[in-house]
């Protein structure tokens, strides 16, 4: 039985039906993943010995959770905090840090019986779009392994992809879970901001960050988030209200939908042949019955600038604390405590990073504070009221996840703005908190394409139900990546 | 030059709150290093900070009791800086929306009445705390207090003096003790000091350059340390140098101000919205609600005491300046049969002179309004007399027990009993003819000698109002024998 | 031009890092870059516009004034630390107190 076939719910099921424990399943995966992860570098720790452990522990009392992810192995993005399991955000600043305590995600998934089998790989502290700027190593994409996986939350959508878990957690800041998603042909969800607490995800950039899953099927994607979202006292920003079962969303049934195609998502930069497959799948949606208009979201080109300042600021903040003084990789020599700082965090930070705090502390420093952050957060507002606007009228927003599929590995632009104008279509929807997911509909030039889906706040079942209804129709095999 | 000293303060209270202003760790004083900390307050990867309702509980309270107006919408922000006892190397504070702004307070200083302007209340977290003990190469960092909530109270730069600002820190500390909110300690560093000075000649209108003097923290060196600081500013500008904006400190072993750091390394704090943290809404009914949980103040109290115990007003600022002595009066009172200035009387003098001796505060004083007041009332009716009364007061405040137990246990009861009293009398007489004589040659002084040993003979107890009748009527009856 | 090499060097300083001058070049390049880009932010109006710092707008997150048993034994507090010394975390000297 190829394991690294099933999704979610065919594995629960086996599992239920006694055809297989959680020990066999989870042994299984842990070689297979051994196996992979010659070609695929997903992973930046592995828990063998962990994994084994917690699978037996749910065999043993099995009947006791209620969870579909149940005996089910996974892995999340590394820069989830997991209670004695090294957390490393790929960077060298906390290689060795080994956290005291479980984020939110990692207690929900051990309570849920959830088996975790590792941590995977990332740009370090979520800072890229290529899972390159990783201080460890590089992923590889499934599909091609001259090829990038994208990123930040390229450890998690290759590790997908290639068939080693089922499904994983990323995170996504200004896209990090959908486009990665989108370059290994699965699906990436990033719900509302806040539908997931945030507490024990390494902040990048606090207002923007969102902890979503990473599937092989729409329908796993809801199943993941029926089990993490939810209110916790622990995040402040947290919204206490009712979560609902968002595989009842999964009818195939769109006939009505009001579908929102906005012209500022098919500008130059877009590739001819993603557009040519995501104009595919926008017929497919008609030709469910849904009503396809074409809408502006006029200060979509204002994303990529606003959000270069805001999410390098508050990174420039929360990457404050790694000093070398409490946890962390300290600088061998150093004259004095002022030294110590500098020489720490200098060694410890890899460029990009170095980067970006460089550019969100200019931005928040006197003199400049509204020129750049006041006046990014302005135009946040209008972006926000861009989504208001068509959704008083549209029940999802629909367009590419990213102007082109995945490419060549160490092939960044020399200048980072190149790069950083790649994620024009996913920056919105963070910008926004609106609900985003990019699910995968056809290749263009073997590489895979995912179409995103955007909703109203909290209003992940409609996003879904697109998507699946979506799903259905292109019959894309999530498990091709996995065949190599 | 004569020179007017500008000086305004800022001032750092801990609130009483049973835990941290972002998490769960108690913020018990005096605990073994590091071991009153979590992730959240280590600032450790992934963590978030969700605020103590409390904290807001007391920080409006405390906004309100400075004549505060309320931001209703009031919110946190990031003041970002360096330092290792700084687990995130961002404080979190209030920057634009602090929870009160254009307070303020009240002072009295030689007799007139000043109104000392608050700019702004607002929360945050304190740090933690540098050991330097251990060997001359490193600091240790504790970190027990890293979070502990902290309001930041900043004045005006009304103030004048040192003495104003000492003034003005005492009854910023009295108010602070009678909401409830801190227990402003100085010596526990519950309260702390800095001040902002500035020198400018007599009758010019804008403000001198300024310097920033901290931790003046103790009431000893408040007053010391800007006097000093007055003094070096003084000087420069006497000698024609100009004063730098920098930051300086007290320090109490040279008993010099020196300088920590130069404006050009002033700190650029990159203020900016804390995006884990929400806005607070501070409703009506919030502020309503702590209104209504606001004892009385000490200003309002002293004027109550002045009109409704006819205390004069230096009294009545005194026993109100302590809200468990205002307590103790006013319990006294209702059980004393007397005037009340008596109490005001017995306090201020022998219960604070033993206070002060004991070095104990009101609150862990033996004797109960309730002994005190029927010790005085035996006063009043005589059964013991007013030195008798000092022996009796010193006894209740060591042991702590009944004035009446005291008086039967040491047979301190007054004699007022005439047969008892005149056996004494005659007794005293018979032994001084000569004395008798001077009395009745009008020498009046005879009677004082006579009273006295009245007094010995009984051992203190004659109830001296009788002695002195029975007296005169005994000496002028008394004849000589030749 | 938005940032100067002073600027960069006064930012290293506040974000406590330090650079080589190839290094610096390079940074001064990047941030240029981004801020140049970040002018067309100026092509908006927003005289009259709110700021938007959180996407999903919350009020009054708070929690009751409770100890929790979330505190860590010391040796958990002090197990990632560089170094420590007397159950402290240790630093060099610092002299302003």
């Amino acid at each position: 039985m190829e394991f690294q076939k099933q999704t979610i719910r065919q594995l629960s099921e086996m599992l239920q039906k006694k055809e297989l424990t959680a020990k066999e399943l989870t042994a299984e995966t842990l070689k297979n993943i051994k196996e992979k992860e010659k070609d695929i570098d997903a992973f930046l720790t592995i828990c063998e010995e962990e994994a084994l452990q917690e699978a037996k522990k749910v065999d043993q009392a099995f009947d006791t959770y209620a969870s579909p992810l149940k005996g089910i192995p996974m892995a999340l993005k590394d820069n989830m905090v997991t209670k004695d399991i090294r957390t490393t955000c790929a960077s060298k600043i906390l290689e060795n840090f080994i956290p005291p305590y479980d984020g939110t995600m990692a207690a929900r998934l051990k309570e849920r019986g959830a088996v975790l089998t590792g941590k995977l790989n990332l740009d370090e502290f979520a800072m890229g779009s290529r899972t390159e700027y990783s201080a460890m190593k590089p992923t590889k994409n499934p599909y091609d392994l001259t090829r990038t996986p994208g990123g930040s939350s390229g450890g998690s959508a290759a590790a997908v992809a290639s068939g080693e878990i089922p499904y994983a957690l990323g995170s996504d800041t200004g896209g990090s879970i959908r486009q990665p998603a989108s370059y290994c042909g699965v699906v990436g969800l990033k719900p509302t901001y806040v539908r997931v607490s945030r507490y024990g995800l390494v902040a990048f950039a606090s207002s923007l960050d969102q902890i979503g899953p990473i599937t092989r099927s729409v329908e796993d994607a809801a199943l993941v988030l029926n089990e993490i979202a939810g209110y916790d006292p622990m995040d402040s920003t947290s919204v206490n209200c009712s979560v609902p079962d968002y595989t009842k969303a999964l009818t195939g049934d769109i006939k009505g939908l009001k579908v929102a195609l906005p012209k500022e998502y098919f500008g130059e930069e877009l590739h001819p042949g993603v557009k040519e497959e995501i104009l595919k799948a926008v017929g497919y949606l008609e030709k469910l019955g849904a009503k396809v208009e074409e809408v502006s979201l006029p200060h979509t080109k204002y994303g990529i600038a606003a959000y270069y300042i805001i999410a390098p600021a508050e990174a420039s903040s929360n990457l404050a604390r790694y000093d070398g003084v409490r946890y962390g990789v300290r600088a061998k020599e150093y004259k004095d405590l002022i030294d110590l700082y500098e020489a720490s965090r200098s060694e410890g930070f890899g460029e990009e990073v170095k980067r970006r705090i460089m550019l969100g502390t200019f931005a928040l420093s006197s003199g400049y504070y509204d020129a750049y952050y006041l006046k990014a957060q302005k135009v946040r507002t209008l972006i926000k009221e861009d989504f208001a606007k068509v959704f008083a009228d549209y029940d999802v927003i629909v367009g590419p996840t990213a102007p082109a599929t995945a490419g060549k590995l160490f092939q960044a632009a020399k200048d980072p703005m190149e790069d950083y104008l790649l994620d024009v279509y996913t920056v919105p929807a963070n910008m926004a908190g609106v609900p985003g997911i990019s699910v995968p509909i056809g290749f263009s030039e073997n590489m895979p394409v995912g179409l995103q889906i955007f909703g109203r706040h909290f209003d992940e079942e409609t996003v879904l139900k697109t998507a699946f209804a979506v799903e259905q129709e292109v019959c894309f095999d999530t498990t091709k990546g996995a065949r190599r | 030059m004569r020179y007017e000293t500008v000086i305004g303060l800022e001032v750092h209270v801990e609130l009483a709150t049973a835990s941290k202003i972002f998490c769960g760790c108690s913020t018990k004083f005096g605990q073994e290093i590091n071991t009153q900390c979590c992730p959240i307050c280590l600032g450790m990867p992934g963590v978030l900070p969700k605020l103590n309702k409390k904290v807001v509980d007391y920080a409006l309270k405390a906004a309100l009791a400075l004549n505060c107006k309320i931001n209703q919408e009031t919110k946190f922000d990031r003041k970002n800086y360096f330092y290792p006892d700084l687990p995130k190397a961002y404080q979190i504070s209030q920057y634009d929306k602090p929870i009160g702004e254009h307070g303020y307070i009240d002072i009295t200083v030689d007799g007139e009445v000043r109104r000392i302007g608050i700019t702004r209340i607002h929360m945050e977290e304190d740090a933690g705390k540098l050991l330097h003990e251990s060997d001359p190469t490193s600091s240790l960092i504790d970190l027990n207090r890293t979070g502990v909530p902290l309001i930041e109270i900043v004045s005006e730069p009304d103030l004048r003096s040192p003495e104003e600002a000492r003034e003005y820190l005492m009854q910023l500390r009295n108010i602070l003790k009678y909401i409830d909110v801190s227990d402003v300690k100085m010596e526990e560093g519950s309260l702390r000091c800095d001040a902002n000075i500035s020198l400018r000649p007599y009758g010019q209108e804008t403000f001198g350059t300024k310097t920033e003097l901290k931790n003046l923290n103790s009431f000893k060196w408040i007053a010391k340390g800007i006097e000093h600081e007055m003094a070096r500013q003084k000087l420069l500008l006497d000698s024609g140098e100009k004063v730098t904006q920098e930051t300086r400190r007290f320090d109490v072993n040279t008993q010099k101000t020196v300088l920590m750091r130069s404006k050009e390394e002033a700190h650029d704090y990159r203020y900016f919205p804390d995006p884990d943290l929400v806005t607070v809404e501070i409703s009506d009914d919030w502020i309503k609600e702590a209104k209504a949980s606001m004892p009385e103040l000490p200003e309002k109290k002293k004027i109550r005491f002045m009109e409704t115990y006819q205390l004069p007003e230096y009294d009545a600022g005194i026993i109100t300046g302590e809200k468990e002595l205002a307590q103790f009066f006013e319990d006294t009172a209702k059980e004393f049969r007397g005037e009340a200035k008596v109490i005001s009387n017995w306090v201020m003098g022998d219960l604070m002179r033993l206070l002060n001796s004991e070095n104990k505060e009101i609150s862990d004083c033996a004797v109960t309004a309730k002994d005190m007041a029927s010790m005085l009332n035996l006063i009043e009716d005589g059964t013991i007399s007013g030195k008798i009364a000092k022996t009796v007061f010193e006894e209740m405040f060591l042991t702590g027990k009944e004035p009446k137990t005291i008086i039967a246990e040491k047979g301190l009861v007054q004699i007022s009993d005439v047969s008892e009293l005149e056996k004494i009398i005659d007794e005293v007489i018979g032994k001084d003819i000569k004395s008798v004589r001077d009395f009745q040659n009008g020498n009046k002084k005879a009677l004082g000698f006579f009273m006295g040993q009245v007094m010995r003979q009984s051992g203190g107890k004659a109830n001296p109002k009788v002695v002195n009748e029975l007296l005169a009527k005994k000496l002028n009856a008394f004849e000589i024998k030749e | 031009m938005k940032v100067t090499m002073e600027t960069v060097e006064h930012t290293a300083k506040l974000a406590r890092l330090k650079f080589t001058e190839e290094e610096k070049t390079a940074f001064l390049g990047a941030m240029n870059d981004v801020l140049n880009y970040a002018e067309l932010l100026n092509e908006l109006d927003t005289e009259n516009i709110e700021p938007t710092s959180h996407p999903v707008p919350l009020k009054n997150a708070l929690r009751e004034d409770k100890v929790w048993d979330y505190t860590l034994s010391r040796e958990d507090v002090l197990k990632n630390a560089p170094a420590e010394e007397s159950g402290g975390f240790k630093v060099p000297k610092i002299i302003e107190s």
